[in-house]
């Protein structure tokens, strides 16, 4: 329990200090657009007045932390889930496709690395390609292969996951390819004095070493999943998703829209990469790994 | 000596010369050595001298540049092909996912024995090495002269004739080194199997081998062989005895010889 009042107490200081300053940032930030209202309506406030004021936009710079609670909120809980409008809806859509994405870049990573692993001439021929790959912006990318796909009949779900597969496999591969060859040498003379086969040294040795590599990467991955699946949204027209959410949102200058939106996203990431630790954690331990 | 039955490992005008960014280093130099069945060679000398090379040559772990090896009458390779020795490194190198059976199943699961058969000389090894009971625990879970005697059972789970055993017990303290001294002493008393031991440590040579290999370095070669007079039966307080002692000496001696100390 006192490991837990120790991250406790850290934690909920720096988002106390993230909330201060949220709200004077806000005031600040809000500050011209509100005067110029005033001197419209040829109204005066008192300080403490014009500051409620500027947190009470309907459509502000910057929206204040409670704005964007009580947006999130509402969206959240008190719609029907199937409604367009409801977060979780739109977080179930980005979900579906992350997930989908996910899957593929892990698949495509391992085996890219298990390629790079075993023949020396992919070692040197790919390894250059993959990570140029990952320089190229993902946005300039992203409506091409939305716009390529699409003319050849592939609409929805894929072209999106495929978004979130070209970012998510970088990270998978580049771990693997160290996991995989992690075994100490030692262990491998040893499979060498059995005699032993490529495949039963990668099967018995290499694999089982790559383990905790994999779910390192698989949390990195799933993160680049996710954004992957959001920047997916952005250029389809997507009507709905958490990309469509931010997209519809600065379309209409609903920037409380936007922050809710940004915030299911950190919600869905948080919970990604708990439920990726936490599948670690169980493998680990069925493993035979030491409890920490 | 066992000088009438074949060789185990025969070693003629063996050479291994590394190529490393500073030159060639050799590391074995015209080694001939001979060994016969049911030998206890201890191979010492300071580091550099080749000992674990020579053990790695013997496995195929290296492969000579000069002179010729045979194991079992094969060459070095084949005998590896057919499993022909168990091999113990310095470290315990178990599998840390794998339970303590799982870890000395490893190799018959890899000569793709039947389960049964598995399951049976994976008892009976436990037993030899006294680590009955610690079937189910993971490597971290024993001590580091336990994990070193799980991978012991390792080594004899296939009932390989021939044990090459690298500083096995180099990096433990000397109580359970001792210790691990008696037990390998008896279970070598029980099983006859041949055993080739790199060690740095005059007691434990002269305490454990019938036969003494003194090595000197730059380059790795050998510098004399020592039979050793002691009795087969050796309680632990024979390392007191004048006899000990002497061996003991001549094998010092061998190593300032081939020592130079100016460096």
């Amino acid at each position: 329990m006192d490991t837990f009042r120790d991250k406790l107490i850290p934690v909920t200081s720096i988002l106390a200090g993230v909330v201060v300053l949220w709200y004077v940032m806000a005031v600040i930030l809000n500050t011209p657009f509100q005067r110029d209202l005033d001197r419209r309506a040829g109204e005066t406030h008192t300080l403490s007045e014009f500051i409620g004021k500027t947190l009470a936009q309907p459509k502000p710079t910057l929206p204040a932390p409670h704005q964007v609670a009580v947006n999130f909120f509402e969206n959240t809980f008190l719609r029907p889930v199937t409604s367009n409008r409801s977060l979780v809806y739109n977080a179930w859509v980005t979900l579906s496709s992350t997930l989908l994405g996910f899957a593929f870049g892990t698949a495509l990573g391992i085996i890219i690395a298990v390629g790079i692993v075993h023949v020396a001439t992919l070692d040197r021929s790919l390894m250059p390609w993959i990570i140029a790959s990952q320089t190229i912006p993902i946005l300039a990318v992203a409506p091409m292969i939305i716009v390529v796909l699409a003319a050849v009949g592939i609409t929805g779900l894929v072209p999106k996951a495929m978004i979130s597969t070209y970012l998510s496999f970088f990270p998978v591969t580049v771990g693997m390819v160290k996991g995989l060859r992690s075994p100490e040498i030692m262990h491998l003379d040893l499979m060498h004095t059995y005699n032993a086969s490529r495949a039963q040294t990668f099967w018995k040795l290499r694999v089982p070493a790559s383990v905790p590599f994999l779910f390192t990467s698989m949390k990195v991955a799933v993160a680049a999943s996710l954004v992957g699946a959001i920047v997916g949204e952005l250029p389809t027209g997507a009507v709905a998703g958490i990309g469509a959410k931010l997209l519809a949102g600065a379309y209409y200058s609903q920037s409380i829209d936007i922050w809710s939106a940004l915030v299911a996203g950190s919600v869905v990431a948080a919970l990604l990469v708990m439920v990726v630790g936490i599948a670690g954690r169980i493998v680990d331990r069925a493993m035979g790994g030491r409890p920490a | 000596m066992t000088g009438t039955s074949p060789a185990v490992v025969a070693a003629s005008k063996l050479g291994l010369t590394f190529q490393t960014n500073d030159g060639p280093v050799q590391a074995l130099s015209n080694v001939d050595l001979t060994i016969g069945k049911g030998e206890f060679v201890s191979f010492i000398g300071p580091s550099g001298c080749g000992k674990t090379t020579l053990l790695r040559v013997i496995a195929d772990l290296e492969k000579p540049t000069s002179g010729t090896i045979s194991v079992n009458g094969m060459t070095a390779e084949q005998a590896r092909e057919k499993r022909a020795y168990g091999y113990v490194f310095q470290a315990a190198a178990l599998f840390p996912w794998r339970t303590i059976e799982r870890n000395v199943g490893l190799p018959l699961e890899i000569m793709g024995l039947s389960k049964a058969e598995q399951a049976q000389r994976i008892k009976r090894t436990l037993d030899l090495v006294n680590l009955r009971g610690f079937e189910k625990k993971y490597p971290w879970q024993l001590s580091g002269g336990m994990q070193q005697r799980a991978s012991i059972a390792r080594a004899l789970a296939f009932d390989a004739d021939l044990l090459l055993m690298d500083e096995p017990f180099g990096a433990l303290d000397e109580i359970v080194r001792d210790h691990l001294n008696e037990q390998l002493l008896e279970l070598w008393g029980r099983t006859n199997k041949t055993i080739c031991f790199v060690t740095h440590s005059i007691p434990e040579a002269v305490y454990l081998s019938t036969r003494i290999v003194v090595m000197s370095p730059r380059p790795g070669r050998v510098s004399d062989i020592i039979e050793s007079t002691l009795p087969k039966q050796r309680p632990l307080d024979i390392r007191e005895t004048p006899e000990f002692l002497a061996i003991a000496a001549r094998v010092r001696d061998g190593l300032r010889a081939g020592h130079s100390y100016d460096d």
